[in-house]
This record gives C-alpha cells, structure tokens and sequence, in this order.
C-alpha cells in the first residue's frame, strides 16, 4: 500500500478494463515521473471528453454535438442506412471506404440470458428514421455472432412490411487465409453466398 | 499438459480480455465445464464459429488451475444456423440453454440426462418438428424433473391422494387435493392440466391434440413453477416470444 493519493491514482486506474494491479501501479508510476504539462493534457482531455462528447440525435454515434459528423455531411447518400452494434463498428466500415450512406448504432445485439431484448436496443429510433424518410435500403451490419444473427433476423421481420430492400453484410473466407483451416461453419456459409464471376 | 476429450453443447460465452472467450459447455460426461478459447474473437481464429452458443462439439480440453483451456474442437451438429433464423426458436432456445446452465450448478459434475435432454430439444427446435413455446415448456418441465423438482400434475402433491385434482401451487409442487391446497392456490382448466401432464411425460401427439389457447396458461405454470423452483428468475424468459 502506497500513502493517500498515489494509493487513490493505482485504484482508480486499476478500475479501467483490462488494467490490473501490476499495471495500474506501473502506469501510476509513469504518470508521476512525467512532465506536469503531459499530465495536464490528458487530465484536461478525460474531463472534456466527459463533458463535450453524447450521442447523436439521429445515429447514436458518438459526437460532439447535437449531430454527428457523418449525420451532418450533406454529400453523404440519404437513402442508404448501415445497421451497427457498436460506434467502433462505423469506424471499421469507415475505414473500408466502400460505403456512402448513412449509419444507425443499436447500442449492442440482442441477447436474452444477458437480459437485453430489442426495447434496450436503438431500434425504436430506426423504425422512425424509416417511416419519415427517402430510405430504399437498409444493411444489416450486425456482428457475424449469434446475437449478431438473431438481431438481423429479428429486424429482418420488422423491416420487411415497410418495403425496403434489406441485405444483409456477407459471411465467408478471410482475405488472405487458407482454406483448409476454415471452420465448416464459415467455409458453408461462403458456398451459400457464392457469386458467379462472368459477369 | 494434462489433455482431455469430451463431447458438449456451447451454453454461453463471456467476453475475456482482448481476444478470448470463456465458454460454459454442458458436456456429456463432465458435466458443466467452463474453459477459455483463446484468440477466439479474431477473424482467423482456429476456433472460428464453432464456439458459439448452441453448437454441439467434441471439444478437446487442457486442464487449468481455474478454468480449462480449450485446445481443439469440431463440431458435431450446427443447431445454430437453424435456430437463430427464427426469432422465436432463439428466443425459446436461450431460454433452454439458461435453464441448463441453472440447474447444473456443480462445475465437473457429470449430467448424463441433463446433457441428452438438452440436445434432444435443441435437435426439435433446429428441424421446427414441434412449436418452439411447448418445446421450451416441456424442456423446462422435465429438466426441473430430472434435478429433483418433478412436479406432480395427477395425485396430489401432498398426501398422494389419486387424481384429478383443481387446485394447484407451485410452491407445493404441482396439484393438489381439497384437503392439502394451500389458501390462494390457482386452478387452472382441465385441458391446461391435461397438457402440463403432457409436456412433462413427452407426449407429443396428446400436447398437440389440446385447443392451442391453452398453451399461454400452461406456459404461465411452467413459468411460475421454474421461477419458484430457481428462486432467482431466469432473464431470458421475458424475453420469449409467446
């Protein structure tokens, strides 16, 4: 046990996911011996962070105001919606470049033995987006998981009365693996998505 | 490494630190087992979707100090495909798999009948061969039977008295005579008791020839009944789609 503050900083971290006893004593130890300015910064970034960031009105990403940025850029395609789970989930199709339209988070998947059905999830909100708007796709985009599948499944049987084409994110081999360490589950679920390539 | 094989259904996972899993298995002869797989979350993990709750495996595991570690693993069935494709099968079905993890509270205690009962009803809900709810409720019905909570739904539950009897409590364990009914106990119809005593035995062809109204009574005593028997609720119960 260290004296008064320094115990207080090692428990405080030691709550951060990920970060046990060992390493919040380490990194208690870092920030003392760093310069006062370093340690100024990041204090000042976690309270602002508190502070600036909620969730946008429209979406549920993260954003700095009301709306966020994708939600606000006029040249985004406003008649395509990606379903995700999770706000990191718009940044890896972000990162993909290959889509132009519009995000909705749900806040998670549906999963009973957890306790979460879909009035905990954001799909009230996507029905709304649907029923006021020029929206002719939508894309599920939910984790390739159990719960992942039966929230698409689930949301599959809301979307269909509403007439919008509904996809759903294909499933099948890693780009760069081998096939034969592929699980049946996946390599089955490849040849049921295959596509013909002569056209 | 101190290596052993067993053949198990996927109850539940947990999210581990950055890649892995802890899996909770209900296997065949050791009962259930809680094992970690390792790298499990990442896109070329060996593991890939073998993992997932529902799935029966044969799954190799290493002894750990806490938990196993999971080394290898094929799948011997694929029930998830078939189940998640329908709401109300994964609703039923999660409900099952939380009932089993319930009622088989000891870790490394073998669950022979536990384990058969579970695959069978998840075999049913995977080909659709009955309605997912009476699936769900007979499940239910007999795994409570099977871990010493049998519920008595002919001669009363206190004295033994032979049936038909009205009155029935879930507390006392099923029906009950004039005699032995506690004040404020229900009495469900006729009908809804015959399919109770159905849903237990795995009397398909009786359950099924029973006016469908009865079901949601009936689903509401096998509720009630579990809920007692648990004394904590399950979670995904409410969430089944009746």
């Amino acid at each position: 046990m260290y004296e008064g503050i320094v115990q207080d900083l090692i428990d405080e971290l030691g709550r951060l996911p990920g970060i046990g006893p060992k390493s919040a004593q380490r990194i208690a130890f870092h920030l003392l011996n760093a310069d006062a300015v370093d340690v100024r910064r990041l204090a000042g970034v976690l309270v602002e962070v508190k502070a600036k960031v909620h969730f946008c009105a429209i979406c549920g990403n993260v954003a700095e105001e009301e709306q966020c940025r994708i939600c606000r850029d006029p040249r985004r395609d406003t008649t395509a919606i990606c379903v995700v789970e999770e706000p990191k989930d718009v940044v890896a199709i972000e990162r993909t470049r290959e889509f132009r339209g519009r995000y909705h988070v749900l806040g998670g998947a549906i999963s009973p033995i957890e306790g979460i059905g879909p009035d905990e999830l954001r799909v009230k909100e996507l029905m709304q987006r649907l029923a006021n708007g020029d929206i002719t796709e939508v894309i599920l985009a939910t984790d390739p998981n159990l719960e992942g599948e039966a929230t698409a499944t689930y949301l599959t049987r809301m979307l269909k009365p509403l007439n919008v084409r509904v996809t759903r994110l294909a499933s099948g081999l890693p780009v760069g693996g081998d096939l034969e360490y592929a699980d049946e589950i996946t390599l089955g679920r490849a040849f049921e998505g295959r596509r013909s390539v002569d056209d | 490494m101190n290596l052993y094989r067993d053949e198990g259904i996927v109850l539940r996972t947990q999210k581990l630190g950055e890649a892995d899993r802890i899996i909770s298995l209900l296997t065949r002869s050791n009962g259930r087992v809680r094992a970690v797989a390792k790298g499990v979350r990442r896109t070329k993990s060996k593991f890939g979707g073998r993992l997932e709750p529902f799935m029966h495996v044969d799954v190799q595991f290493a002894r750990g100090r806490t938990l196993e570690v999971v080394t290898q693993v094929e799948s011997s069935s694929a029930f998830p495909q078939a189940i998640v494709g329908d709401y109300a099968r994964y609703t039923a079905g999660t409900a099952m798999l939380e009932t089993a993890e319930r009622l088989v509270a000891e870790e490394g205690e073998p669950a022979v009948q536990q384990f058969l009962l579970l695959l069978a009803a998840l075999r049913s809900l995977a080909t659709g061969a009955h309605e997912p709810t009476l699936v769900l409720d007979s499940f239910l019905l007999r795994s409570l039977a099977l871990a010493g909570y049998a519920p008595s739904f002919g001669d009363c539950a206190g004295c033994g008295a032979p049936g038909p009897h009205r009155a029935f409590s879930a507390g006392a364990g099923g029906m009950l005579c004039a005699v032995c009914r506690p004040a404020g106990s229900a009495t469900p119809a006729t009908e809804t008791v015959a399919l109770l005593g159905a849903l237990l035995a795995g009397d398909w062809s009786t359950a099924e020839a029973i006016d469908t109204r009865h079901r949601k009574a009936a689903s509401g005593f096998v509720a009630a009944y579990l809920q007692w028997h648990l004394e904590r609720g399950l979670r995904s119960l409410v969430h089944v789609e009746r």
